[in-house]
């Protein structure tokens, strides 16, 4: 992606950097990422149109109901993620929720989380459940309220802008010690939905748990991921994207970027310290630069994707 | 260190579970800890395994900052979230082995042994 990178100057990276201090935007060409600007888009909206067509912001884990001392107030963080995204000079069609939207699957969270998100400036809210949306026993507060794109499965699919985007389920069939499950009738959906799409689609996927394995102890991945991953791998540009372990982790592997997100709520310890993936204490002052949202953008004609995350420090 | 601690009882869990409804002379880990009593700390269920009479209720407690639930492998119980120092209940009165975990963090499990 040479003709984007050359646009930014050290200068400008620099100046970006003032806004929001926001993470790095990757540009994703044949697999291979580049670093291309920090928050370019909220900073120069002229100079963002070479950036290409913003296409979608991912929040997650807002956690709403959560208040202890990590965040006593998920709300406000939620409000000012809220306020980045609307700031955007050129605003995505859609915002993507990677789960956890609640903390304990309760009405009155629930209702609160869709007063806030309801705020978004952008059309098209999509989400998908996580496991502290799901723990009473009908998943019926979630279904209620989101369950319509999918007809109370979960999962579905949609296209937007020439790409493919699956919505995936992975913390419904929960297996006591075990990772995330999408199960065998879910896969079965997924090839159904994939067969007969051209190889030069892109797609994004979505779901709330890593659907790679980061760290098993902590339950950070999806058993049954593989086979997912297998039928993704004849697609040019694939990225993957999930919430839960609130910190960003990436990688890429072949065609397929993998990204988690950052929470708009709290963090988490980084894998493997401490008891396990709790509410991670940090000082007040360094909460903001610890939250944040992604942020994608169509480059390349249209052909691939670019990826930006913000924080709201 | 941390394996060590949960290895002998899942261990002890085990044997119990095999030996089932036989009566074994292992008295189980239930240790010291009041019996029907299991805190949900440090992303672990303790004791492991609780022994006790038909008849008893058990209380699970959560002390983490963390929400936890309490769900049995067969569906016979089923906890909402319990966030900090929230509890939940459920009496047992057939004998037999009764495993569950928590939902929202699957590799806590514990085992309930009604005698």
């Amino acid at each position: 992606m040479p003709e984007e990178s050359s646009v930014i100057s050290r200068r400008r990276a620099l100046a970006c950097m003032a806004f929001g201090g926001a993470g790095t935007m990757f540009a994703l060409a044949g697999g291979v990422l580049t670093p291309v600007a920090l928050a370019e888009a909220a900073a120069d909206p002229k100079g963002a149109g070479a950036l290409g067509k913003p296409l979608f912001v991912q929040l997650s884990d807002t956690h709403i109901g959560f208040n202890k001392e990590a965040n006593p107030d998920v709300g406000a963080t939620l409000g000012r993620s809220i306020d980045l995204v609307n700031a955007l000079p050129r605003q995505p069609a859609l915002v993507l929720h990677t789960g956890d939207i609640t903390h304990l699957s309760r009405p009155a969270e629930f209702d609160l989380a869709q007063q806030l998100l309801s705020r978004l400036r952008a059309s098209e809210l999509h989400t998908v459940p996580g496991e502290h949306d799901t723990t009473d026993s009908t998943v019926s507060e979630y279904f209620n309220r989101f369950g319509k794109a999918s007809a109370n499965r979960g999962y579905y699919s949609f296209d937007h802008a020439g790409v493919h985007f699956v919505a995936l389920v992975n913390v419904l069939e929960f297996k006591p010690g075990g990772l995330g499950t999408l199960g065998a009738e879910q896969l079965a959906w997924v090839a159904d939905d994939l067969r007969g799409r051209s190889a030069s689609t892109p797609i994004v996927v979505f779901a709330h748990m890593p659907l790679w394995t980061i760290y098993e102890p902590w339950g950070w991945g999806t058993g049954d991921a593989p086979q997912l991953m297998e039928q993704l791998r004849r697609f040019g540009s694939v990225t993957v994207l999930n919430g839960h372990i609130h910190q960003i982790v990436q990688k890429v592997e072949g065609n397929v970027l993998f990204h988690t997100a950052r929470s708009t709520a709290y963090p988490q310890p980084q894998a493997g310290v401490g008891a396990g993936p709790g509410p991670l204490k940090v000082p007040p002052e360094q909460l903001a630069s610890m939250l944040g949202v992604s942020g994608v953008t169509l480059v390349n004609r249209g052909r691939s994707l670019a990826l930006s995350d913000a924080t709201l420090a | 260190m941390r394996h060590i601690i949960r290895l002998g009882p899942l261990l002890i869990a085990l044997t119990l579970a095999s030996h089932a409804p036989a009566q074994t002379a292992t008295p189980a880990a239930a240790g010291a800890a009041a019996p029907g009593v299991v805190i949900a700390r440090d992303f672990m269920f303790a004791p492991l395994t609780v022994t006790i009479a038909a008849g008893t209720t058990v209380t699970w407690t959560n002390r983490d900052d963390e929400p936890h639930t309490v769900v049995s492998d067969t569906g016979l119980f089923r906890s909402g979230a319990l966030d900090t120092n929230e509890s939940f209940s459920f009496r047992f009165d057939a004998p037999g082995t009764y495993h569950y975990a928590c939902s929202i963090h699957p590799r806590m499990v514990g085992t309930i042994v009604v005698r």
